[in-house]
């Protein structure tokens, strides 16, 4: 007879000490795990009610400024340096970390109308209302100087918006017309002009350096290419497009936030039907900015709200709002894709996390490991209508949550009033157009 | 032993080169890689865990990322051709090239995916995603096998000398051959007084609790043999059993269910539950399943104290009840020779399967969820599969039929047949037992009244009228625990912090059916629904492919005339495609229907059919 009976010895499964750790021997056979997707499931479903529970991205309020937030610009070398540009012509360059306002310049009579910085860090320019361009240094003045440009250029219009060059010492700007700016000339190197309307917005493109785009209140967004004398080609929209912005790792692709309440992402290959049309907010969008990473963007809203969209979805991923924020002029998001700035009209400047129930800080490996998990699960179950209602609820202030309502019963009549149509008429005498398709007007080379 | 040349190689003639050339030291290894051989394998030595006689010999050798059957004949050329290339910094040859082998069957134990069903039709980011997630549970489960080299314990086993039969070994000769602390592990209590008794082991295994019919209650620590608490409940009690911890205790007493804590203090007494006859508890979704004399299912949520759900049987009287430990559903044994599966989500049983003729004395499933012991008053045990077919793998009458029967974790059943138990063993831990053969039989001083093995021990323990016996089956536990699912060494922060976690994952009762895995699957019918009404609702498929609409050529090649022709063109082969496939459709149906009528007789009432 031979006979072996399983006989463990306890020291080999229980700690010597109390100071040790406790011994976890671990067997993956399945069945010992049984259930496995059940309690997934409910792992998932548990992780995203936390999600919700920790969703609090409001970091913090930049109050200084005396009058609305019409423009802000990021430090290309310094995540904790902002600037930021107001409606009486003060400029204000802010730090993150502290959150406090460490400089403070009067640079234009009337509005500063755009801001942005040099790619080196050294210095940034502003255009206003007072037909100046000026370039100012980033470092305050030394003791006993005074705060002046280091720059200024006399225009003959008033300028609405500049951009500076991602490697070279160009810079444009837009008006009337777009003009390219050599930085150590007081007149422009080439101006370029299709139509005569004023242009809100001009944008060079980070990755392909020449190009830039600009859009005009003639409804049109019209693309350069510096090299060339004339404009590339323009795409006419349904409605105004107030502010574009490039896709920093896609360089085909750039997203226009328009007056219709929609957002266009455009591949500028093909014009003719935008890539994907981002809908959700209820009012006139703003501005856009991408995250650094190119997935997702953020767009401010005359709706008094931000919203985050992931490139490739039609709908908001995220909403952000304050009972005191007010209409949202201008947004950015940072340049370690952590947090969006906005600042809107009633002063402020207010700081947001980018993920809402991210936390913050430096985390234990453990922390991280159990993040990495969740973050899986919620992927792999985010389908399940449960856990679906869960991640997409978002409280939105009465007035928002009307307007949606509204328009959704506008959308459904204009939509039952088509199908109708089709309905009652000869098949193929009336064209379904898609709802990408219906915004855009002409394409024009 | 891992050295062990192949048989196909030719082994003798290298050894005489060898040793005629040069006799300097060899590594045990460098025999097989000498240059002048050409039929022997360099393939690394086989799995070191192949040792011990139960496990099977891997004759198929994984590769780095596929698992393939095929030898790997084709790599040796190479390594004749550069030698160096295998050689470290020092000199030295790796004995042992490539990532290390793993079993074909082990890895086969955790595949999730069922590879022989293709990937469904669907856009080409979807199903990239899907071969993405494919190849990532290939991986993982590469992973896990190999992993199971770090398992510490081997299971036990029984063997008789040839032609001896173990059913013939007594429990006394197996505790003379085992070790101290094994042979403590049998011990009979000796309760004459309050008999008979059921017992119940925890789910760690360590904790035993029983209760005598004439109201003995007991729960003990029966490694250490520290006595937990000790009360009479004044009551007959029919049925009791630990709920998810060995802190609390279900008490099916007369009239009603009663809980009590492991000091013996009664904490609940539901009064909804009356009359109950079995319990049983299951685990990951905290329900307490009760069956009672009035013929009611009650399923307990005990984690918030409410009654999910009450479901009547319709059968009478229910006595026998055992739970499916791979998809927690209820089994009822009735006295109609069926056997019922409930689950709380459903009013009405998700299958009755007929087992015997006249009533089902005792059921019990085996821990995978495959196979289904029945035995009943036509005196006979039955394995079942429950694999979507519920046909009997194999009957066996028994002299008087088994009043109880029970699975091990790794595939025993046992069978209580009066006083006397016999244990049948199947050949692994996923095959039914074969019941020609007894693998062990016991007498013991009473008529048996319950019976379970103890988890991760080879221990049986058997309640009788004569108290409680802890007989030692060899082979019968799962060596290996899970120290985060039930460790039977855990401490009480341990426990503690397993409970929290146990009560945060609590799987919710609706999720009870036949196939666990089912909600991780596409709910084909409803997405398809959900299409139907969208293009209801739309006017138009917003899917559906466009019309060809031909690209304008070269200046003054795209005509009107010609840009129609192309269109026309285009229309017709699809047309034409459409055409071939209902023609091939119509085919195969006919000749299906050609194979049915065949297959019948024809009947002169055919001639009527339409």
């Amino acid at each position: 007879m031979k006979v072996k009976m399983l006989s463990r010895n306890p020291d080999n499964y229980v700690r010597d000490t109390k100071l040790d750790l406790q011994r976890v021997p671990r067997n993956y056979d399945p069945t010992l795990h049984p259930f496995e997707v059940p309690r997934e499931y409910v792992r998932a479903l548990n992780a995203t009610k936390l999600e919700r529970v920790f969703a609090k991205p409001f970091l913090a309020s930049l109050d200084g400024h005396r009058d609305g937030v019409n423009c802000l610009a990021k430090h290309p070398k310094n995540l904790a340096t902002v600037l930021s540009g107001a409606c009486d012509g003060e400029v204000r360059i802010w730090n993150l970390t502290q959150r406090n306002c460490i400089r403070t310049i009067q640079a234009h009579e009337g509005f500063v109308r755009g801001i942005c910085t040099r790619f080196c860090g050294t210095s940034f320019f502003t255009v206003g209302d007072d037909k100046t361009v000026k370039q100012w240094k980033m470092d305050g003045p030394g003791y006993g100087e005074e705060e002046e440009p280091l720059h200024t250029i006399l225009g003959k219009t008033v300028y609405t918006g500049i951009d500076h060059h991602w490697k070279e010492a160009v810079f444009a700007t837009c008006g009337q017309q777009v003009d390219i700016w050599d930085e150590q000339r007081t007149n422009p190197i080439c101006s370029m002009t299709w139509g005569f309307d004023s242009i809100s917005s001009v944008k060079f493109n980070p990755v392909e350096t020449f190009l830039l785009g600009s859009c005009a209140s003639d409804r049109n967004i019209v693309l350069y290419d510096m090299r060339q004398a004339t404009p590339l080609k323009k795409v006419i929209l349904d409605m105004r497009t107030n502010t574009i912005c490039w896709n920093p790792m896609e360089a085909f692709i750039f997203t226009a936030a328009n007056e219709d309440y929609n957002l266009y992402t455009f591949d500028m290959r093909a014009l003719d039907t935008p890539v994907m049309v981002h809908m959700d907010h209820v009012s006139a969008v703003l501005d856009v900015d991408y995250s650094p990473t190119g997935k997702e963007f953020v767009s401010a809203s005359f709706d008094k709200s931000i919203r985050i969209f992931p490139v490739d979805k039609s709908r908001s991923r995220e909403v952000y709002h304050t009972k005191r924020m007010q209409h949202v002029i201008c947004v950015k998001w940072t340049s370690d894709s952590k947090y969006i700035m906005c600042g809107s009209d009633e002063m402020n400047i207010r700081l947001w996390k980018a993920n809402a129930s991210e936390k913050l800080g430096v985390l234990t490996s453990r922390e991280k490991a159990a993040k990495d998990y969740n973050q899986k699960l919620k992927e792999k179950f985010q389908h399940y209508p449960h856990i679906k209602r869960i991640a997409r609820h978002r409280h939105l202030p009465k007035s928002i949550y009307s307007q949606i309502q509204e328009q959704r019963i506008m959308k459904e009549a204009r939509r039952r009033k088509e199908v109708n149509r089709i309905k009652h008429s000869k098949p193929g005498s009336v064209p379904i157009v898609s709802e990408k398709k219906k915004h855009v007007v002409a394409v024009v080379k | 032993m891992e050295t062990a040349p192949k048989p196909g190689s030719d082994v003798p003639p290298k050894k005489d080169k060898l040793q005629t050339k040069r006799k300097k030291p060899r590594r045990y290894w460098e025999e097989e890689t000498v240059p002048t051989t050409d039929g022997a394998s360099p393939g690394p030595p086989c799995n070191k865990k192949n040792r011990g006689p139960q496990r099977p010999k891997n004759a198929h050798i994984l590769k780095k990322s596929r698992i393939s059957k095929k030898p790997q004949v084709p790599k040796k050329p190479r390594e004749w051709k550069n030698p160096e290339s295998q050689r470290s910094l020092s000199g030295a040859q790796d004995p042992f090239p490539g990532p290390a082998p793993v079993p074909v069957e082990v890895v086969q134990k955790f595949c999730r995916i069922d590879k022989s069903r293709k990937l469904p039709r669907s856009k080409a980011k979807t199903r990239s995603r899907l071969e993405v997630a494919e190849a990532e549970e290939e991986e993982t489960s590469i992973k896990a096998a190999r992993s199971e080299l770090l398992l510490a314990e081997e299971p036990g086993f029984l063997e008789g000398e040839d032609g001896e039969d173990t059913a013939k070994i007594c429990q006394a000769d197996i505790v003379e051959a085992v070790d101290i602390a094994s042979a403590a592990k049998h011990f009979d209590l000796n309760l004459r007084q309050f008999g008979p008794y059921r017992l119940n082991y925890s789910r760690t295994g360590r904790h035993l609790a029983f209760g005598g019919r004439r109201g003995h209650v007991a729960a003990l620590d029966w490694v250490t043999k520290k006595l937990m608490c000790e009360i009479n409940v004044m009551e007959a009690v029919r049925d009791i059993r630990f709920l998810h911890s060995e802190a609390l205790l279900a008490v099916a007493q007369n009239r009603w269910l009663h809980i009590y804590d492991n000091q013996g203090i009664e904490l609940h007494c539901i009064r909804r539950c009356d009359r109950v006859t079995r319990l049983e508890f299951l685990p990951f979704h905290f329900l307490l399943a009760t069956a009672s004399e009035t013929g009611f299912l009650t399923y307990l949520d005990v984690s918030v104290g409410k009654i999910v759900a009450a479901l009547n049987a319709r059968a009478g009287r229910l006595d026998v009840m055992s739970q499916n430990p791979y998809n927690a559903v209820i089994h009822l044994g009735h006295s109609n020779g069926t056997v019922s599966l409930w689950s709380p989500a459903m009013k009405e049983p998700l299958a009755k399967i007929l087992c015997h003729r006249g009533g089902v004395r005792a059921v019990a499933v085996d821990s995978t969820g495959t196979y289904m012991a029945t035995s009943g008053l036509d005196h006979q045990l039955k394995i079942f599969d429950l694999r979507g077919t519920y046909q009997p793998l194999s009957t066996r009458t028994l002299p008087h039929g088994a009043g109880h029967l029970a699975f091990s974790q790794r595939g025993l059943l046992v069978a209580g047949m009066g006083d006397v138990v016999n244990i049948w063993a199947g050949q692994g831990k996923a095959s039914p037992p074969s019941l020609e053969q007894p693998y062990l039989t016991h007498r013991l001083s009473g008529p048996v009244h319950g019976l379970q093995f103890c988890p991760f021990e080879d221990v049986l323990g058997v309640g009788h009228s004569g108290g409680i016996t802890s007989m030692l089956v060899p082979g019968a536990g799962e060596p290996n625990f899970d120290g985060l699912e039930s460790n039977p060494y855990r401490s009480r922060k341990q426990r503690q912090e397993w409970e929290v976690k146990a009560l945060l994952e609590k799987v919710p009762a609706e999720l009870i059916c036949l196939d666990p895995r089912a909600l991780a699957e596409v709910d084909v019918i409803s997405l398809e629904q959900g299409k139907k009404e969208r293009i209801e609702r739309l006017g138009y498929d917003p899917e559906a492919k466009a019309p060809f609409q031909p690209k304008p050529k070269q200046k003054g090649r795209s005509s009107t005339a010609s840009l129609v022709k192309r269109k026309r063109k285009v229309m017709d082969e699809e047309h034409r495609d459409k055409v071939r496939q209902s023609l091939q459709q119509q085919q195969q149906q006919q000749k299906e229907a050609k194979a049915k009528s065949t297959g019948a007789r024809p009947s002169a009432l055919d001639r009527f059919v339409r």
